[in-house]
């Protein structure tokens, strides 16, 4: 995108087209499919963290009358060891299935061992007390620093760390080191006249989407099988189906819900291949849900760390040194986001000196999944929390510091390449132009900023758009609307068709209607499948033009199109779409157009956040009385949306920050399984966040595009922590900052 | 003459922190990288995404370089 251009749909807040469905409970959901002659598929769970199965027999179960199914690790025919590459990145094929179904040992609490399908839910969880099992507990390794020591108890007896100079001649938890490294670390430390070094916690914490894993699966012997589900990319839940089972692709069909939230989590697969292996056996369809325990306990949280960090600075403010040592918990198998926490840690700064390392370590908890910028908001939290307490040392604004160091156009990234355009300095000088940032704080309020960045990804999509006989058009993306897809597809194909708005259906098909779509993550659907639609928009305004010319005898390019309608430049006709469309089978069939691309050029999205807490130092409770979420959209195709995803990232950090942790006890149960005692942040429990949203264009996309669903979670971490350190006058180097461990800080920092 | 630089781990295979190739395509920069290091396997860098002047691209196959190209290899990202 060159110059700024004039819209009249993208930018505008149209009213979405999934709304009313879902206001008025006719949405569909994953749970929601009953099919003729279905039965329940349940699943057995381990009560231990970590154990060895000696015993596993299910005669009793498969006696029970109306037990019509059982399926264990052992009904996967092909497991290898081959890499398959999905929407969070590539998983060894065999760490997927023993994650689905233990095979001959136990991980983690709640992991899956055994499933049964029965003709009533009810009856297949009694089938499940049937099930006759033994195990030999082993001692479960609950911390990355504790499964780092060299005689910590071994997950996996034939896994040696990857990444290092000389293959290890004993087997490790620790599955990958990882480097970067610009400049001259050594160097940089010594230019530096203030250096400050702090180690810090984050926690294990899901992504709390509301909608529970949920499917319906029908095995078909003859013909196609079909798999209803919640996912954010169903091409990659036939892939992996496939891959599982050992069926042909081509003859599985994945239909994707309405999606109750992702945010990551629902890019990879945990019900659907036992459903296919159940239905298989029992001749039926068959639906399995999650209760919510099952989701906490099974499905993929975010990565705990521990991540020390170093930074150097001259008195003026300059960074001349930056180092760290990220260390983060995958779960049960190899595959924790480490990397992209290394790769994202200093992004925001222009620095010269930087050395980064990482290891990516299996502990006795379930297998990591993608949680919205995976990896980032964990290492960012680190560095931002220490170039606020730089500030703070030098006696400089946060913002002004940031300013001084910022990245943009031509900053060499740790990670390799140069930036392009961004807009970290725009996002800062916004937020310090703020109303916010110039009010004045309250009695035992603090206030944080912090600064995250994100890549943003492009990929596969396909689009296709079928124009009605009546001038109107149906538009079919790939990707599940997690975030307002449909919408903003709209308004993108609406303004390169130049029809109106309501003219425009949008929908999601299914593996059958469309060609390979990525999953909806990695803030790439609006970006990638956006240029996707605008490119099967385009192949159809040049079918109008073309069918018009044939009727006029003339060329294409002696034919015009504006505003639905084409002229002719070299007569005085003129055609509606409607009328081109009504009678498209007289000049050559009916007209569709199509987009199959796999988008390069994303653009990065920096955001910065402000937050003001109070904290009550009796109590130890703190909570957020005011916050800011700016960022970098590029381009808002639809401002609403653009802002709910501001909200919505901010909410979960504000959360991740202030009260959100697995909690496990001594012997690796997890204890907080419910959204009772997890606890997720409540519309009652925060202020309307305020959102700025800043526009420099990404010049690879048509309308300016960035994408915007992940930069948002990244920056609350610090800015939370950091108001938190000011309002209970604590040194904050743990998440989450619930009352005890305020409290337990306040008093700590009372006796010293 | 495009320029590649390599990630410290790369580096461990290359020796070097970067090189200049005489290349006009991706296809040409991996063979050209590969013969030139003989411990460096088209795999390895093939399986690896690629920015070519400050351009992320997952799937370069096709990809022309440019004799001014600044290129960098690294590790796919993907996202949630």
């Amino acid at each position: 995108m060159s110059e700024a251009r004039e819209f009249k749909y993208v930018g505008t807040r149209s009213i979405r087209p999934d709304g009313f469905d879902k206001v008025t409970g006719r949405a569909n959901y994953a749970a929601d499919l009953d099919l003729p002659g279905m039965i329940w598929g349940r699943i057995l769970r381990s009560p231990h963290a970590h154990a060895r199965i000696t015993r596993l027999d299910t005669t009793r179960a498969e006696a029970l009358p109306g037990v019509m199914g059982v399926a264990t690790f052992k009904d996967f025919p092909a497991v290898s060891t081959e890499e398959f590459q999905s929407g969070e990145g590539s998983t060894a094929l065999n760490d997927l299935a023993r994650n689905i179904l233990a095979d001959d040992k136990v991980l983690y609490h709640g992991h899956a061992v055994c499933a049964i399908a029965a003709t009533s839910e009810a009856l297949a969880e009694q089938a499940l007390d049937l099930i006759d099992i033994e195990y030999d507990v082993l001692p479960p390794v609950m911390d990355v620093a504790d499964a780092m020591k060299d005689d910590a108890p071994l997950l996996h007896e034939d896994m040696f760390t990857e990444g290092l100079e000389e293959k290890p001649s004993k087997p490790s938890n620790i599955a990958l080191r990882f480097e970067l490294k610009k400049g001259d670390i050594e160097q940089g430390f010594k230019e530096a006249d203030l250096v400050i070094e702090r180690e810090f916690y984050t926690p294990t914490v899901h992504q709390g989407y509301i909608e529970p894993h949920a499917c319906t699966v029908r095995y078909d012997n003859a013909g196609t099988s079909m798999v209803y589900c919640s996912t954010q990319g169903h091409f990659d839940v036939r892939a992996a189906t496939a891959k599982l089972l050992d069926m042909e692709l081509g003859k599985i069909k994945v239909v994707p819900s309405e999606i109750g939230g992702g945010f990551g989590g629902k890019t990879t697969i945990y019900l659907e291949p036992v459903a296919m292996i159940l239905s298989q056996k029992s001749g039926r369809p068959v639906k399995m849900v999650m209760d919510r325990d099952e989701v906490f306990m099974a499905s993929g949280p975010g990565s705990a760390t521990r991540n020390w960090v170093k930074i150097g600075a001259k008195k003026d403010g300059t960074l001349v040194a930056m180092q760290a040592r990220l260390c983060y918990e995958a779960g049960a198998f190899p595959g924790s986001p480490m990397r992209p926490g290394v790769m994202t840690v200093f992004t925001p700064y222009d620095i010269e000196n930087a050395f980064v390392e990482g290891y990516d370590v299996v502990v006795n908890k379930p297998k990591v999944a993608a949680y919205r910028a995976p990896g980032a908001p964990q290492s960012e939290f680190a560095c931002e929390m220490l170039i606020n307490e730089i500030a703070r040392e030098l006696d400089m604004d946060p913002i002004d510091l940031r300013l001084k160091n910022a990245a943009r156009e031509g900053t060499q990234t740790l990670y390799g390449p140069k930036l392009k355009k961004v807009g970290l300095v725009e996002c800062l000088e916004a937020v310090k132009a703020s109303d916010h940032y110039r009010s004045a704080l309250k009695e035992n309020q603090g206030r944080g900023v912090a600064a995250g960045f994100w890549f943003n990804i492009g990929g596969p999509s396909s689009v296709s758009i079928n124009m009605n006989p009546d001038g109107t058009a149906i538009l079919i993306e790939g990707n599940p609307d997690i975030g307002g897809s449909r919408a903003s597809m709209q308004l993108m194909a609406a303004e390169t068709l130049q029809l109106p708005l309501d003219d425009v259906k949008p929908l999601v098909g299914d593996t059958d209607v469309l060609a390979y779509s990525g999953a909806t993550g990695g803030s790439r659907t609006t970006f990638a499948t956006g240029m996707a639609t605008i490119q099967a928009a385009e192949d159809i305004v040049r079918q109008f033009k073309e069918r018009a010319a044939s009727t006029w005898n003339v060329t294409p390019e002696q034919v015009e199109y504006a505003n639905g309608t084409v002229t002719n430049t070299a007569g005085d006709d003129s055609m509606t779409v409607a009328e081109i469309c009504a009678g498209a089978d007289r000049t050559g069939g009916h007209i569709s157009g199509r987009g199959n691309i796999n988008a390069r050029g994303a653009g990065p999205s920096f955001a910065v956040h402000l937050a003001d807490v109070e904290c009550d130092a009796e109590t130890g409770r703190c909570w957020v009385v005011r916050y800011t979420a700016c960022q970098d959209a590029g381009k808002a195709i639809h401002p609403s949306y653009v802002e709910g995803q501001y909200q919505g990232g901010a909410a979960q950090g504000i959360g991740w920050a202030l009260n959100e942790e697995y909690i496990y006890n001594e012997d690796g149960r997890l204890e907080n399984p419910g959204f009772l005692d997890y606890r997720i942040p409540l519309a009652s429990d925060l202020p309307m966040i305020e959102t700025i949203i800043v526009e420099v264009p990404n010049d690879f996309h048509p309308f300016g595009v960035r994408g915007v669903g992940e930069s948002g979670i990244i920056p609350p971490l610090a800015a939370v922590g950091d108001a938190v350190a000011g309002a209970a006058k604590i040194n904050v180097t743990e998440l989450p900052l619930s009352p005890p461990r305020v409290l337990k800080a306040i008093a700590e920092g009372a006796s010293a | 003459m495009a320029t590649v630089i390599f990630s410290s781990e790369l580096q461990r295979i290359t020796g070097e922190e970067k090189t200049t190739v005489d290349a006009k395509s991706y296809r040409e920069l991996i063979d050209s990288l590969t013969s030139h290091y003989a411990k460096l396997d088209a795999d390895t860098l093939m399986a690896m995404a690629v920015a070519i002047d400050g351009e992320i691209i997952h799937d370069p196959l096709l990809e022309s370089v440019d004799p001014n190209s600044e290129v960098h290899f690294l590790y796919r990202i993907s996202g949630g």
